[in-house]
């Protein structure tokens, strides 16, 4: 009991003086970045597991490109099984003069079997549950296509070649595509519509699913049953993995790597700020030693305090980091279509864990010494604990780190190479930086007073340069990294688009429109690319060997195997296909039933020149020889096929065909047109898709921005924790400076000449080292070519030294105001 | 001039200084004496004009020091002053020649690379130039200090307890140094000190006790 009061009565006494407050806000900041990150993961990882069974609406679906056989209705009968079905298709739906791609589904009575719809009867009116489905001849849409086509309740809508009454507005359907990110509007209508609207067709892009309700033994068996061999792709509640996460993935990864930062750098604010904590109290821990203190009692009062301070901090961490996880959530704001439960208690656990040791990781081995006083210090005041080694102090940090990272991002592959990142980052920062600083003390003496003076500043104490250094450029370099990797990926992107490069896909064209679109188009002088026929197919056997889907052990494999294709068949090589290997066939040499495949095809699939693909189209195989692979460049916005089969092989499948063209904004009322003149075929707008992924990529950047915000709080935290460390030293030079008859703006000049070459020097390795793994990443993640933008190394060094000076003078304020006299009673 | 200093306590206003009142001619020495605490630290800032009065004057050459600001000061100080330190303060960034360089630069003298070699080289550090503080002795950073307070020629020199960190021979070296420059260079020297002999080189001496000057016995 005595110990803690006279922990507590230490701690208030050094809170008092200013003592602690670098360490707490260092850890504030720190557990604000991570909680904040793990409140919104966790909320909307919540979301997802309460949402297992309604995302599917159902305990099974079954699903097919082709409409699901009757033995398998038959099948799920006699294991008791609740059945509904579904028929997905995309196509445009037209109001008055507005036109809108949307996702069309079309229900029976009984849908959905799990979770509940909701409705409302207008616009923002309140939501309620409902049994029941769009009546015939009437539509539900969500309130997105509701505002998208400008029309009111009670409103026709044409879909395909029906016209439908808007009866109600969706405000939640639980199987929403099996994703909380889908970005198309919906239109829900009822099954027995859907003949009249025309849009099912041969080879149209639909998707049927059939539903399926019952208890688990019973569901678990079924499936089973109809496993093999069906051509279904079953999804059970274990499947229900949301597809479109991996932007909110890849965000989390970059989201879990600026929590790394922020840690490692408030680590090293604290190991910094708690060496002068721990020198300050030498002179106490000797005085109390004296008095009969024993060293583990000393020892105890420190750690109970730094416990007092890591727990505060933390909790303060805590609250801050739920506020901040609030805007998160506002970011992503249109991104999520549901309500994201609220946070669980786990995410304060962890800031609180984390808190706690980052503070005794980084600063306990400096805390170790105050152990070691001599009490012989009261008289001989040059008696010193012996400082601990750099290796002590590193051990301890990277046993901190350790223990936290796992934690942090739930993946030990990613954590190992976050971490190596990051070492291999600090190391480089190191190194440039104790290589620029030695360049600059070489050409020291050739330059005037204001100059050595703040070099020289920069040199002596080239170790708490070196952190600046590593502060603020480890922040920065972060941030130009997220910056650069986004505008590589959008302008390698757009710029490889030259002018008048399609920007509408028209697909389902039938052969019978296909004269009349041709002469349609011709009419407005909109010349489509090549008219494609297409036909849908899947992969039923390589080389005469029938693919069995579960025996492929490759994740990927299984993937291009069990895939739907569309074949196409063309007498010359598309546009923007480059043959890599074999040859493209000669008209007149043409063999029945030849196939070129695209490279990255072959390649998954492990086929070459003269293997033999069979292909399922329409309940019939259609054997063939590879003979040539082809390179596509699928940016080109051309129609691209996997696998094109030699003209004449195919022409017997029901085929529809497929185009792109471009059509001016100016001019993009036409496009209404077309759709009101072939109501069955499909457009797919192009710019909108950009645009929307633009949208989604730039939310996602800027809550990345926002987290690598705290990162770079960190880092200027580290840049105080070195102020603080000098002041003393400061104050003590400025006033001999002055007491030789410097004037303060000659003092001042000289700290700016040092914070200025540590901001330019940090700078610049940020932005060496940002586009060194700009490089990286563009030649073996994205696979593109990387454009380097020169600016960044210009404005890196400028911005980096604009933030140093700026928090360098505010941070030596008090040295320019301390009169001269100090420098006597200090020295 | 009736020269008060006073700081604010924990009790109240403390007064370290109080009616002092002298004056010094060109070329004069004077010896500020008096045990620890009798305030000769305090005065020696106030004259120098590292630290301002509460109530009277500093005048140096008929300028009232009070008048100017801080920036003022340091101007006439880097222009007329010189200090050698009980502590010889060097920055310890520097080398023994940038140290010595440093109030010709701050004044914006060209050539101050070639004087301060050649102050040094009075001090006999002529070996030394390139050498940081640390690898220095004692006597030699005193040294440095000497050349440093001597390199702008100062009209006044003020040496605050300058052999207090030195051993007895080293000590009585830097002395004889100190009194030679401040003779060929014709500087008034004001010298803080607790040592009689060092104070009887000069040819004034000023008693402190408890912040007043004593009358001479």
């Amino acid at each position: 009991m005595k110990l803690l009061s006279l922990a507590l009565l230490s701690f208030s006494r050094d809170w008092r003086a200013g003592e602690m407050r670098l360490i707490s806000i260092a850890i504030i900041v720190a557990v604000t970045s991570l909680t904040s990150v793990s409140f919104f993961t966790d909320r909307v990882n919540q979301a997802t597991e309460t949402q297992a069974t309604e995302l599917l609406a159902a305990d099974l679906v079954l699903e097919s490109r082709q409409p699901i056989p009757v033995e398998i209705y038959q099948n799920a009968t006699t294991f008791n099984l609740i059945q509904t079905n579904i028929i997905s298709i995309r196509s445009m739906v037209v109001a008055d003069e507005k036109i809108q791609m949307a996702e069309i589904k079309a229900v029976e009575s009984g849908y959905p079997i799990r979770g509940i719809l909701r409705i409302s009867h207008n616009l923002f009116s309140n939501e309620k549950n409902t049994d029941q489905i769009p009546e015939p001849g009437t539509a539900w849409v969500d309130s997105r296509l509701f505002q998208l086509l400008n029309i009111a309740i009670g409103s026709q809508v044409q879909v395909g070649e029906s016209q439908l009454s808007v009866s109600k507005i969706i405000t939640y359907e639980p199987d929403r595509g099996g994703d909380m990110f889908n970005i198309a509007p919906r239109l829900l209508m009822n099954l027995s519509d859907i003949p009249a609207t025309n849009l099912i067709l041969p080879a149209s892009r639909v998707e049927y699913r059939l539903l399926l309700g019952g208890d688990a033994a019973a569901i678990s068996e079924f499936r089973e049953n109809i496993q093999s061999g069906s051509g279904l792709r079953a999804q059970g509640i274990r499947d229900a993995r949301p597809e479109l996460r991996s932007a909110l993935d890849r965000a989390e990864q970059f989201l879990g790597l600026a929590v790394l930062v922020s840690i490692a750098l408030a680590g090293l604010a604290v190991a910094m700020s708690s060496q002068q904590y721990v020198i300050r109290h030498f002179d106490n821990c000797a005085i109390l030693r004296c008095l009969g203190a024993q060293q583990n009692t000393i020892l105890a009062i420190y750690i109970v305090q730094l416990l007092i301070l890591s727990i505060g901090s933390s909790l303060i961490g805590c609250v801050l980091g739920y506020l901040a996880q609030m805007i998160l959530t506002s970011m992503l704001a249109g991104m999520t279509n549901t309500v994201l439960p609220e946070a669980s208690l786990y995410p304060v656990f962890h800031g609180m864990f984390a808190g706690i040791v980052t503070v005794m990781g980084f600063s306990l081995p400096q805390i170790l010494r105050l152990r070691d006083v001599s009490p012989l210090r009261v008289l001989r005041r040059d008696l010193s604990p012996v400082p601990i080694s750099g290796m002590s102090c590193y051990g301890a940090a990277i046993i901190a780190l350790a223990l936290l990272t796992p934690w942090q991002s739930g993946n030990l592959m990613l954590t190992i190479f976050s971490f190596l990142g990051i070492f291999l980052t600090a190391i480089l920062l190191i190194i440039g930086a104790l290589l620029l600083i030695q360049l600059l003390n070489r050409y020291r003496s050739r330059i005037g007073f204001t100059f050595r003076f703040g070099i020289s500043n920069i040199v002596r104490r080239a170790n708490l340069s070196v952190a600046q250094i590593l502060g603020i450029g480890l922040g920065i370099m972060v941030m130009l990294l997220l910056t650069l990797v986004r505008t590589d990926l959008l302008d390698s992107w757009r710029n490889r688009l030259p002018d008048g490069t399609p920007n509408y896909f028209l697909i389902n064209i039938q052969q019978e429109d296909v004269t009349r679109l041709t002469s349609y188009l011709e009419s407005d002088n909109s010349t489509p690319t090549n008219l494609y026929p297409m036909t849908r197919a899947r992969l039923s056997a390589i080389n005469q060997e029938k693919i069995v889907v579960e025996n492929i052990q490759n994740q990927e494999t299984r993937r291009w195997a069990s895939r739907g294709y569309n074949l196409t068949w063309s007498e010359d090589l598309p546009a923007a296909n480059t043959i890599t290997q074999g040859k493209w066939w000669e008209p007149s040499t043409a063999e029945d039933f030849q196939f070129s495949l695209e490279e990255r095809m072959a390649s998954e699939l492990d086929v070459g020149i003269n293997d033999t693909l069979t292909f399922l189209i329409a309940g019939r195989e259609v054997t063939g020889k590879i003979t040539s692979i082809r390179q596509v460049d699928w940016d080109s916005f051309n129609v691209n096929f996997f696998v094109v089969a030699s003209p004449g092989s195919l022409e017997n499948y029901p085929a529809s065909f497929v185009t792109s063209l471009y059509i001016p904004p100016e001019r993009k009322n036409f496009i209404i047109d077309v759709v009101k003149q072939f109501p069955s075929i499909t457009v797919y707008d192009l710019d909108a898709l950009i645009t929307e992924v633009r949208k989604i990529m730039d939310q996602v950047v800027s809550t990345v921005e926002f987290v690598f915000g705290f990162t770079m709080l960190t880092g200027i935290i580290v840049l105080i924790a070195a102020l603080q460390t000098t002041h003393n030293e400061r104050t003590y030079e400025s006033a001999l400076l002055s007491s030789l008859g410097a004037s303060r703006k000659q003092i001042r000049y000289g700290l700016i000449i040092e914070f200025l070459f540590i901001g330019l020097i940090a700078g610049f390795l940020a932005a060496f080292s940002a586009t060194l793994v700009e490089i990286l990443l563009a030649k073996y993640v994205f696979n593109m070519d990387v454009i380097i933008d020169y600016r960044i190394w210009l404005f890196a060094p400028l911005i980096s030294a604009s933030i140093i000076i700026i928090a360098g003078l505010v941070g030596t304020r008090h040295v320019l105001r301390t009169p001269p006299i100090v420098a006597l009673r200090l020295g | 001039m009736q020269l008060t200093k006073q700081v604010p306590s924990p009790t109240g206003l403390l007064t370290i200084l109080q009616n002092i009142n002298f004056s010094l001619n060109n070329g004069d020495s004077l010896a500020i004496v008096g045990v620890s605490g009798s305030g000769k630290s305090t005065l020696l800032g106030l004259l120098a004009g590292l630290d301002v009065s509460t109530s009277g004057k500093v005048l140096f050459n008929d300028i009232n020091l009070n008048t100017l600001d801080e920036d003022g000061r340091a101007k006439l100080r880097n222009q007329q002053v010189g200090f050698v330190f009980q502590s010889f303060q060097l920055l310890k960034n520097l080398t023994a020649i940038e140290n010595v360089m440093l109030p010709l630069e701050l004044a914006g003298i060209d050539a101050a690379q070639s004087i301060a070699r050649q102050r040094l080289a009075e001090v006999g550090l002529d070996m030394r130039l390139s050498h940081y503080p640390n690898q220095l002795s004692g006597g030699e950073q005193q040294r440095v200090a000497i050349a440093r307070a001597f390199v702008a020629n100062p009209k006044i020199l003020f040496a605050d307890e300058p052999t207090g960190n030195l051993d007895h021979k080293t000590a009585k070296t830097i002395i004889d140094l100190i009194f030679k420059l401040n003779q060929e260079h014709g500087t008034t020297l004001v010298l803080v000190t607790h040592d009689q002999s060092i104070a009887e080189h000069c040819n004034h001496r000023l008693t402190l006790a408890g912040g007043e000057i004593m009358p001479e016995q």
